[in-house]
């Protein structure tokens, strides 16, 4: 019988020929991933270990991302305590270098390798790739001091892709409407595969985005096949895969979808689920507070440039704060020499370092009570951005963009030749806003 | 783990996701302690303050989804929560909840069949009961409730390497 992607994966981790999906293997790890969302957890949980010891120093990786720089001296003294085991260690550490998961597509992972990371958006890794998968603290502590931990082999659920996407419909539209297709729970302890002729169609970036939700199904990973994309990309970084793999054409799967790329139209994801997903154009009129162009889902070059392209001679509007968050510090650098940063700060953005910011939820950026923010982040959920009695809206970079700039939920073509009347249209926006307010 | 209890129920919805069991906000607070009165607070801010040790909490489907941050098991161990019964938990959640020693029992159709503050009995390994009803539950992989008898991942390596 034939295997998938997936299960070639862990039988090379695991030593052996063959596994299907249900066995539970002992494998060994390639990669070790944490951040500083609970990395001063397993150091504490380490510290207290009878015979504390790092199996191999150099499968781990250890960024600051979460709260980068410091909003407190709590997150001060955390980050102190994993900056100083690092160092102490001879741990690879980053910090300001970008959103972990950016930072570890730029420099670290290799198509083949199975990857824990304590963070659930591990599973972007896929789009090298590779085999990557969110665990807890404990989990990562155990595969730290023994280089190895247990798995389950996941059932595929395989997308065939065909076609490619129209003009003004981006990656994150798809796998949105995967989501609210398959459920949020529609891929629990499931892998989901993507191929097909239309994968050919997707950037790295676009791929990125892809493998990083399918969490939001519920996925244990996402798996991409390795292409010239892929190759491209590695090569430019100077790797090589460590293996490369294509499911057989035997291979089991749960269960196959076709996907029309063609068919994906803007997609917007209401609170407080991300598989509550609507055409953007269903919430057009809904007003916002705030604007977040950035993540490890859409914080890429090639995001900020369809923001950038919108915003450009246009302003934010003025009811509303337009954070922008490169995905990482190799990010942020080409949008400077490409003139990006420019136009967003002209337009009045407020461009932020490399981090997780709002999608976050517990950093600068939050918003308050009975806010509404539209974001390219990961998540929507309940209080997820800040006040529990708060809104989050999904959307790609096109809509989030043309939100900020008129002030409610808009797609890129609701723009249309506004920038001549732009300037127009926010000084009288001011005006109505100064008439609304009591205290005026 | 050839255990009855009977135990109060505390019943939440689908998709209860990581970021309801503890904001992000609570998670700088020093320890697990600090952050239990903050435990389910979006979507119930009282709860955490009513429920007592040895209750229960029967959800729905996708319980867990999200983050994957360990203090969302831990808060609802250190509740003081027996077990939690749900329709069907997200991965991540599964394998943080055994690590940190909290019983979990999926089962599609007592959620349906209690109420908020019924008695539901607990036979480990064999079924639910509830209104008069049975609701047949698998048992845990041997490897797994020796983790969840121990107390969680850490312990029960002790235990198994002779430090304990």
């Amino acid at each position: 019988m034939g295997m998938t992607i997936a299960e070639k994966i862990i039988a090379r981790a695991a030593g052996k020929e063959t596994v299907k999906a249900g066995d539970i293997c002992t494998v060994t790890l390639d990669r070790l991933m944490s951040n500083d969302g609970t990395t001063h957890l397993t150091i504490d949980m380490y510290n207290n270990l009878k015979h504390p010891h790092i199996q191999d120093v150099d499968k781990l990786v250890w960024i600051v991302d979460h709260n980068i720089p410091s909003d407190s001296p709590k997150t001060a003294a955390s980050q102190k305590k994993m900056r100083d085991f690092a160092r102490a260690h001879g741990i690879t550490f980053y910090e300001g270098e970008g959103v972990c998961h950016q930072v570890m597509m730029e420099k670290h992972v290799r198509p083949g390798e199975l990857i824990f990371g304590a963070d659930s958006h591990t599973c972007a890794y896929g789009a090298l790739g590779a085999f990557g998968t969110g665990v807890g603290c404990t989990d990562y502590l155990y595969a730290m001091v023994t280089g190895t931990s247990w798995v389950m082999v996941p059932e595929t659920l395989r997308f065939n892709l065909h076609g490619k996407l129209r003009e003004g419909v981006y990656a994150r539209d798809l796998i949105l409407t995967i989501i609210g297709r398959i459920g949020a729970n529609g891929a629990n302890y499931k892998a989901m595969e993507f191929s097909g002729e239309g994968l050919a169609t997707l950037t790295m970036s676009d791929r990125i985005s892809i493998c990083n939700l399918c969490v939001e199904a519920g996925a244990k990973t996402a798996l991409m096949e390795v292409d010239e994309v892929t190759l491209d990309y590695l090569q430019e970084r100077g790797r090589e895969p460590l293996a490369v793999y294509t499911s057989d054409e035997d291979a089991v799967f749960a269960q196959v979808y076709d996907i029309d790329l063609d068919e994906i139209v803007p997609i917007v994801a209401k609170p407080h689920f991300v598989d509550n997903v609507v055409p953007a154009t269903d919430c057009a009129g809904t007003k916002i507070d705030e604007a977040f162009l950035g993540s490890c889902n859409n914080g890429r070059l090639e995001d900020l440039r369809v923001g950038a392209a919108l915003i450009q001679g246009r302003k934010v509007h003025p009811l509303v704060r337009f954070l922008v968050v490169p995905a990482s510090r190799e990010i942020y650098a080409a949008a400077m020499k490409e003139g990006l940063i420019d136009i967003f700060m002209e337009a009045g953005a407020i461009v932020m370092n490399p981090n997780c910011s709002v999608c976050w939820g517990s950093c600068q950026g939050v918003i308050g009570e009975g806010e509404t923010l539209i974001s390219t982040g990961t998540r929507n959920f309940k209080g997820r951005a800040g006040h529990r009695e708060s809104f989050v809206y999904l959307a790609d970079a096109a809509t989030v963009t043309a939100s900020a700039i008129l002030g409610e939920i808009a797609t890129a073509d609701q723009l249309g030749n506004m920038a001549d009347s732009a300037a127009v249209t926010t000084t009288a926006s001011l005006n109505e806003a100064a008439t609304a307010d009591p205290l005026a | 783990m050839n255990e009855t209890f009977t135990a109060r129920v505390w019943l939440l919805g689908d998709d209860i996701d990581t970021d309801i069991i503890i904001p992000t906000e609570y998670l700088a607070l020093k320890t697990v302690e600090d952050m239990k009165p903050y435990a389910f607070s979006p979507l119930r801010p009282e709860l955490a303050g009513q429920i007592r040790p040895g209750d229960v909490i029967v959800a729905g489907k996708n319980f867990g989804c999200g983050s994957s941050r360990e203090q969302a098991p831990e808060i609802i161990k250190a509740l003081g929560v027996r077990c939690v019964i749900a329709k069907s938990f997200a991965r991540i959640f599964f394998r943080n909840a055994i690590n940190n020693g909290l019983l979990l029992i999926e089962n599609p159709d007592l959620h349906d069949a209690v109420e908020e503050g019924q008695e539901v009995q607990v036979e480990l390994g064999r079924c639910l009961r509830a209104n008069g009803k049975e609701f047949p539950i698998a048992s845990l992989p041997e490897n797994l409730l020796e983790i969840i008898e121990a107390g969680g991942l850490v312990k029960a390596m002790r235990r198994r390497n002779g430090l304990e």
